[in-house]
């Protein structure tokens, strides 16, 4: 979430889905198919549009379920989403509708974005986006004039070539209305996978320590050594997943040890990242099922379900929540925190000298996940008064907890933004990476079903699931179908710049005409396969939501 | 506003615009309720909660009857006791006798009650089955209108928690029933299969598929848990029984949901014990045999001999695991190894694996799919 810190200072969401839900005069949920991706939140939202009369207005380019709800659906095209929000802004400022003393008291950076937003007229945006003039001055007259509202979004706004500068046009647009650091309003991107939040917050990225404690800045190096008993950890950032991979090639990368990732299902360019897997030196993966990647391990260590261990995830309001061993590891398979902890120290073991085992935290004798707990509160500060006796007695904590009393923080940037002053970015409308052209005429979407769960490891496994959603649909305009002379038995072959998949089609209204969107649940028609690894600059995020294809019957 | 009444001879305080059901609750009284359910709008139509109000005339449903100054209420008088019992015979005489292998018996307000209210279940009643018992092709939600007591708890959690509105009332008098849509199956009427009605209603009409035959719910166990699936983080209980999972149940103190669950989180668990799991450390024979490790193309088709899996001991898998990375780490270099750590794995596994990655190995090369 690289384009809220450089905003906020912060990269999660602001505020709890509860005062959201319960608060917001408005909601703008744009890139987010909340309904389907986060389905008990979309219907928090929809008991709040039915029962309370709050507005909705809903940015996207299908018409998805939740615009049955909206009070506006703005149905942009694809990968235009910064023209929308800048014309949106430029209404507001026309009319003096901004919060002004917002902008003078906590903002810095106003004068250089009003000049960017001024270069965005009505008419110039509804042309580059396709939403109409009076669809535009409806929607900003209903952000001017509900306060608070929320904005809502998810990976349809961060998987774009320009994802970090889409958010950041967000936090721009909430400042500008002052919407920051009350109950229902706010910054809201809503995380995809269940402990997504956990995983960042916790040093799952190769440029910060737990607790987004930069990996650049000596002292935090210094603070990790001494507490680990190591020397020298590098000042310089890592490489990401989108860039490991591909270093398999380049003779960067020689050994991968994957812990409950799928990449050559849920990575973009499916025939590439196949093609590095086969060529890395070694491979050891950590899985609960045979995933496609298996078929590159050398070495496959059987983890354990949610089910089966002890421990916490931290959902994407920062909520810290205890999950429960019901039921013994299957088999001989180990709750990871166990593999982990036991390849650690036969690693250490292999090269004691490197350690200096009087440090505090230098040792991997944990017994129960709670002992992890306590050694990363100590070395995480927004974690620093989580216990777990705490969870235990019920308190309900999220992220910052500043210490063993600290009651936790439901709103960020009450009073003050993290970073200090909120900053304005001057950000400009980039045409997607690939546009539609005459070889490839349509502009391909990818994203979730209600049914089924990223690349399908788990769902595909249910029965029930699979039952009423049992293979991958592409979505198709009625116009577009007719023109191809397609029905509902049809299948069609979906061809993009990489490779070309084969599928069953859903004809719907919900696409626009010279749109399809498929999802990534089923590797046997893995929309990944088309897909291009090209990335965002800043947040290495691969443009899943543009890619232009071409779409053949084949039967 | 604090208003005083009297219930039970016992004066009472209460809210203004309180009910007298929830003033009454509030300070420890019994009421039997059927159609009320405390996170739904009352109605007011199973007449279980009924109480004298004295110089009002009849009895009053409590959870629709606001709270008044000087009130005086009897929720234990024989016309109530009896009042309630004739409702409860009422309710019985339409209701097939199927206790005995009713997947709701021991979760069922309706049996609780019956027992408490000791009611004889009158002869002249039950006619037979009205309707299929198994009449909805949801794969998830066994419908049986037979046991329906047309509380309308179902109608309300799909149009009030999902407001999906998916439930309705058709007929009236005794033809009286509930139906999906106009009269469809669930999903043709749009249901998301949340099974937000199932948790609701109180007797079998309603129940969750996967679990029925599995276990009664008095010999299962309950264990608080946080979903697997989205970043909403809903909360749940685990049903377990002889170590498997069983079943999914919603838990009303959950923080951010409540009752409220998807059809993921609800009825996506059966992956637990689905038989592709993995249970035992595998390697590749070359690793054991010795010899060069087979790539590219030779991957592609029918890979060698040398690339079968072998299964082996933990001991094993973890001390050739251990070999390689630190032979490839001497060799290239700490930055030569990269490490996936996972946002499906909890917060303390992602810690260990940043331990693993910085501390142990020296590489910041650490990263999970967030991204994608
Ligand atoms: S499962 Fe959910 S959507 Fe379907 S009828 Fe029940 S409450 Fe409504
Ligand atoms: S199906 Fe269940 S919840 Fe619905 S009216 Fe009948 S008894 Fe009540
Ligand atoms: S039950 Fe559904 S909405 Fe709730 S956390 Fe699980 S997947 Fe998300």
């Amino acid at each position: 979430m690289t384009g809220l810190v450089a905003s906020y200072g912060s990269g999660a969401m602001s505020n709890s889905m509860d005062d959201i839900a319960q608060l917001a005069e408005a909601f703008f949920v744009i890139g987010s198919n909340t309904t389907e991706q986060h389905p008990v939140f979309g219907t928090m939202l929809r008991r709040a549009v039915r029962f309370r009369g709050a507005k909705l207005i809903v940015a996207d380019p299908r018409r998805i379920d939740l615009t049955e709800f909206a009070t506006l659906h703005l149905q942009q095209r694809p990968g235009t989403d910064i023209a929308l929000l800048n014309g949106l802004m430029h209404i507001i400022l026309q009319n003096g509708w901004e919060d002004k003393a917002f902008v003078a008291k906590r903002t810095e950076g106003f004068e250089e974005f009003r000049e960017t937003v001024m270069r965005y007229p009505p008419d110039k945006v509804a042309e580059i986006t396709g939403v109409p003039l009076e669809k535009l001055y409806q929607a900003a007259e209903i952000m001017a004039q509900s306060k608070p509202m929320a904005v809502m979004w998810a990976m349809g706004i961060t998987q774009h070539i320009t994802g970090v500068r889409n958010v950041m046009s967000l936090a721009n647009l909430q400042m500008l209305l002052g919407n920051v650091g009350v109950p229902g309003g706010g910054v809201n991107p809503l995380r995809g996978q269940n402990n997504v939040q956990g995983a960042c917050d916790l040093g799952g990225l190769p440029n910060v320590y737990p607790g987004y404690q930069n990996v650049t800045i000596p002292a935090h190096k210094e603070k990790f050594e001494a507490a680990w008993g190591v020397k020298g950890l590098k000042t310089e950032v890592g490489m990401t997943l989108t860039e490991m991979v591909p270093g398999i090639e380049t003779g960067a990368i020689h050994a991968l040890y994957i812990m409950a990732e799928d990449p050559a299902v849920s990575d973009p360019d499916s025939a590439h990242i196949r093609h590095n897997l086969q060529q890395v030196d070694f491979v050891a993966l950590q899985e609960i099922f045979p995933s496609e990647t298996a078929a590159f391990a050398d070495v496959l260590l059987p983890g354990a379900s949610f089910a089966e261990k002890d421990g916490t995830f931290t959902n994407t309001e920062r909520r810290i929540q205890r999950v429960r061993r019901a039921i013994p590891p299957l088999g001989e398979s180990r709750p990871d925190w166990v593999i982990i902890r036991d390849l650690a120290r036969r690693l250490m073991a292999l090269d004691p000298a490197r350690f200096d085992w009087q440090a505090p935290h230098v040792g991997w004798d944990y017994k129960h996940p709670s002992e992890v707990m306590d050694e990363l509160a100590a070395l995480t500060p927004i974690y620093a008064g989580v216990r777990y006796e705490r969870l235990e007695k019920g308190e309900r904590l999220q992220w910052p907890v500043k210490d063993e009393t600290h009651p936790g923080t439901p709103i960020l940037h009450v009073g003050q933004f993290t970073r200090g002053k909120g900053r304005f970015h001057a950000i400009d409308h980039l045409e997607p990476a690939e546009g539609p052209d005459e070889a490839y005429p349509f502009i391909m979407s990818t994203g979730r079903v209600l049914y089924h769960w990223h690349g399908g490891e788990m769902t595909r496994r249910a029965e029930g699931l699979v039952k009423v959603y049992d293979e991958p649909l592409a979505e198709i305009n009625p116009d577009d179908a007719a023109r191809l002379h397609l029905d509902e038995a049809s299948r069609v072959r979906i061809t993009s710049r990489r490779g070309a998949i084969e599928t069953a089609v859903l004809i719907t209204e919900r696409v626009p005409p010279g749109m399809v969107y498929t999802n990534f649940h089923f590797p046997q028609a893995g929309a990944n396969e088309l897909t291009q690894a090209v990335l965002d600059p800043q947040a290495k995020i691969p443009e899943y939501k543009v890619t232009a294809v071409r779409v053949e019957k084949v039967a | 506003m604090t208003v005083k009444l009297t219930i039970d001879g016992q004066p009472v305080e209460a809210r203004a615009g309180q009910t007298v059901l929830e003033a009454a609750r509030a300070h420890g009284f019994r009421i039997p309720t059927l159609c009320y359910h405390k996170d739904l709008s009352p109605t007011g139509n199973c007449r279980m909660c009924v109480v004298e109000v004295e110089g009002w005339r009849g009895l009053q449903a409590a959870c629709v009857t606001e709270v008044q100054e000087g009130m005086v209420v009897h929720t234990q008088t024989e016309t109530v006791m009896r009042d309630r019992k004739l409702n409860l015979e009422l309710m019985l005489a339409n209701h097939p006798m199927e206790c005995l292998t009713c997947e709701a018996n021991g979760d069922c307000e309706l049996q609780d009650l019956a027992y408490e209210y000791q009611v004889d279940v009158p002869q002249w009643g039950f006619k037979g089955n009205r309707y299929p018992v198994d009449s909805d092709p949801n794969p998830f939600i066994h419908v049986d209108m037979n046991k329906c007591i047309l509380c309308r708890r179902c109608v309300l959690a799909c149009a009030e928690i999902q407001v999906r509105d998916v439930w309705g009332v058709a007929q009236r008098g005794f033809d009286e029933v509930i139906v999906a849509g106009a009269g469809t199956d669930l999903l043709s009427a749009r249901c998301e299969s949340c099974g937000q009605c199932v948790a609701y209603c109180p007797t079998g009409a309603l129940t969750n598929r996967m679990e029925i035959g599995v276990g009664r719910t008095y010999d299962l166990e309950k264990i608080t848990t946080t979903c697997t699936y989205c970043g909403v983080g809903c909360q749940f209980d685990l049903l377990v029984k002889d170590e498997r999972v069983v079943g999914v149940a919603s838990n009303p103190e959950a923080p951010v949901n409540g009752m409220a669950l998807c059809v993921k989180g609800r009825y996506g668990w059966d992956f637990i014990h689905h038989p592709e799991r993995l249970t035992r450390p595998r390697v590749r024979r070359y690793l054991l045999e010795g010899g060069e490790k087979p790539k590219g193309h030779q991957l592609d088709e029918n890979p060698p001999r040398a690339w079968d899996w072998v299964e082996v001991s933990w001991e094993e898998a973890l001390d050739l695991t251990a070999r390689k990375l630190h032979e490839t780490r001497r060799q290239y270099g700490p930055d030569s190894i990269g490490i996936f750590t996972s946002a499906k794995c909890t917060n303390e596994e992602n810690y260990l694996m940043n331990k693993l990655a910085r501390q142990v190995l020296g590489t910041h090369n650490i990263d999970h799919c967030a991204r994608l």
